[in-house]
């Protein structure tokens, strides 16, 4: 039993002890990272894309509790989504489908919907999509 | 091997030793009398708060009347600083400089700055590499002008030791007060404040198994600082407000059993030590913080490169094992440690460390336990970590500095 979860919701911790869709694609449509190691925080998450949904999604972390929770959060809010939809995720959906997130940690939230929109923004740049 | 729980914080806080809960438990009940008071219940008290003089005074060295009992580290540092700056000033107006090292407590740092606030001149001595004060540096700030001096004699992440004594004679070449910070020092190396010649040292009961709320000042004769609070006078008048008697008791127990277990400590937890940083020392980009040598015998502090040390932490409380890193994500700040990046290292690489500090009570399978699951927590990271993947394919990792924090 994790006690630390205090300050975490058990959602939140949920997501940090088993992440979902984890790991690199070697072979994806678009990546985005944002982040900064100085903090830190670093995100990665790579998309694949079919008939403009978001049809695949994996994310890589560098960060705290919740920079890991968030990340995994993202990945699964935005999975199947069409890419319009996964543009307007944002730090609140995010940040909300956890339960919520002590206010200093707010900022990690913040760079898991930033590194989705940045994926799919490198998505639609690669294809010439303005 | 099953879970347990292994408690390897105790640089944070000791566990109070039962023999210790013992010897106070009487003094919250029976004999709760005021040591100010002139019946047969004050004498009882003030009996016992005398005999825990001589206790602490014991381990280090002192004489009684050179403790002054305090509410704990924090207040020692502040009462050493401010009270010793303010008399030395006010004897000597040119005097009005105050000097520590740039890897001190924020206990010592924050009374420095406050100083600096109210008309003194401040400097930091900056440390090595290795977190070590060099005696050239200290020469570069300690001059006539300086007022007090503090120097802490063990630092609280890294463990290392700092050389007091050689930073004590040259303050006192310039006519300036000597103060150390031995909070974490105590009861994890010998201290002798005639040989370390510090005009002023901090103690702190709960870092060695005593009670919290409690602590001391050793203020060597014929040294005058100036009180901190006004009140009815005890201690000497240097620090008024009734003794917390229950926790004097346990501080000099706590004093006691550490003065006479002191050696067979220092065996103890360097072989446990030793033993972590070996197994530890085996896995890839990961390095110790801080001096191999001059350190204390119940510090590890490892820093694992492409980790971010809450989330190290988090993993870690889950396999039952009670650690602290030197990152901030896990405090109330989002900066990595002052006393890590005053190392010369990078935050990203400051973020990534890990601090396992041993006591009398840790044991051979705590640590065995530890080494098992601390390098499965590490890889479990490691695994999702971008900066790692990065490191991995031999990229460089920029370190941005914090005016361009983001957030």
């Amino acid at each position: 039993m994790l006690r630390m979860a205090s300050t975490y919701t058990e959602k939140v911790m949920e997501h940090f002890k088993n992440p979902k869709n984890m790991g690199e694609m070697k072979d994806a449509d678009g990546k985005g990272e944002v982040g900064n190691p100085s903090c830190g925080d670093v995100m990665s998450v790579y998309i694949k894309v079919k008939d403009n949904r978001i049809a695949d999604i994996s994310f890589q972390t560098f960060g705290c509790v919740a920079a890991v929770a968030t990340s995994s959060m993202v990945t699964e809010l935005a999975k199947g989504k069409t890419l319009d939809e996964a543009m307007k995720l944002s730090r609140a959906d995010v940040a909300e489908s956890l339960g919520g997130l002590p206010p200093i940690k707010m900022h990690c939230s913040n760079l898991a919907a930033d590194a989705l929109h940045e994926a799919i923004l490198d998505y639609r740049k690669r294809n010439g999509i303005a | 091997m099953t879970s347990m729980n292994v408690y390897l914080d105790n640089s944070a806080t000791t566990k109070v030793d039962p023999l210790v809960v013992e010897a106070m438990l009487p003094f919250f009940t029976e004999r709760f009398g005021n040591p100010s008071s002139i019946h047969s219940k004050g004498v009882e008290a003030r009996e016992a708060v005398e005999v825990a003089r001589e206790q602490v005074a014991k381990l280090i060295n002192a004489k009684p009347s050179e403790i002054v009992f305090t509410s704990g580290g924090t207040e020692s540092d502040n009462l050493a600083i401010i009270g010793a700056a303010t008399a030395v000033h006010s004897a000597d107006s040119s005097k009005n400089a105050v000097v520590c090292s740039n890897v001190e407590h924020p206990a010592v740092l924050n009374p420095c700055k406050g100083l600096a606030s109210s008309g003194f001149s401040f400097s930091e001595a900056k440390v090595n590499p290795s977190g070590i004060l060099e005696l050239s540096e200290a020469q570069k700030h300690i001059s006539s002008k300086t007022a007090v001096a503090s120097i802490m004699l063990a630092n609280n992440e890294i463990g290392s030791i700092q050389p007091v004594t050689a930073v004590a004679k040259l303050c006192h070449e310039n006519g300036t007060l000597m103060h150390t910070d031995a909070v974490q020092a105590v009861g994890k190396i010998p201290i002798d404040v005639r040989k370390l010649d510090v005009d002023l040292l901090s103690l702190a009961s709960h870092k060695f198994h005593g009670p919290k709320g409690v602590g001391a000042l050793f203020i060597r004769d014929g040294v005058n600082i100036k009180p901190i609070f006004g009140g009815g006078g005890q201690e000497r008048a240097l620090r008024s407000g009734t003794e917390n008697v229950p926790g004097i008791v346990g501080l000099g127990n706590a004093a006691e059993i550490a003065r006479e277990n002191l050696s067979a400590d220092i065996e103890k937890m360097g072989k446990l030590r030793d033993r972590l940083i070996e197994g530890l020392s085996t896995l890839p980009r990961t390095f110790l913080n801080g001096d191999r040598n001059q350190r204390l015998p119940n510090n590890v502090n490892y820093r694992f490169l492409g980790v971010e040390g809450e989330a190290l932490i988090t993993l870690l409380d889950g396999e039952g094992i009670c650690a602290s890193t030197g990152s901030a994500c896990s405090s109330k700040k989002l900066k990595a440690s002052h006393v890590l990046t005053a190392l010369g290292l990078a935050d990203w690489e400051a973020h990534g460390s890990l601090r396992l500090t041993l006591s009398r009570f840790t044991t051979k399978e705590e640590v065995e336990y530890a080494l098992e699951k601390i390098p499965q927590a590490v890889s479990t990271l490691r695994r999702m970590s971008p900066v790692w993947a990065k490191l991995e394919r031999g990229e460089k990792i920029e370190d941005v500095k914090d005016g361009q924090h983001v957030h």
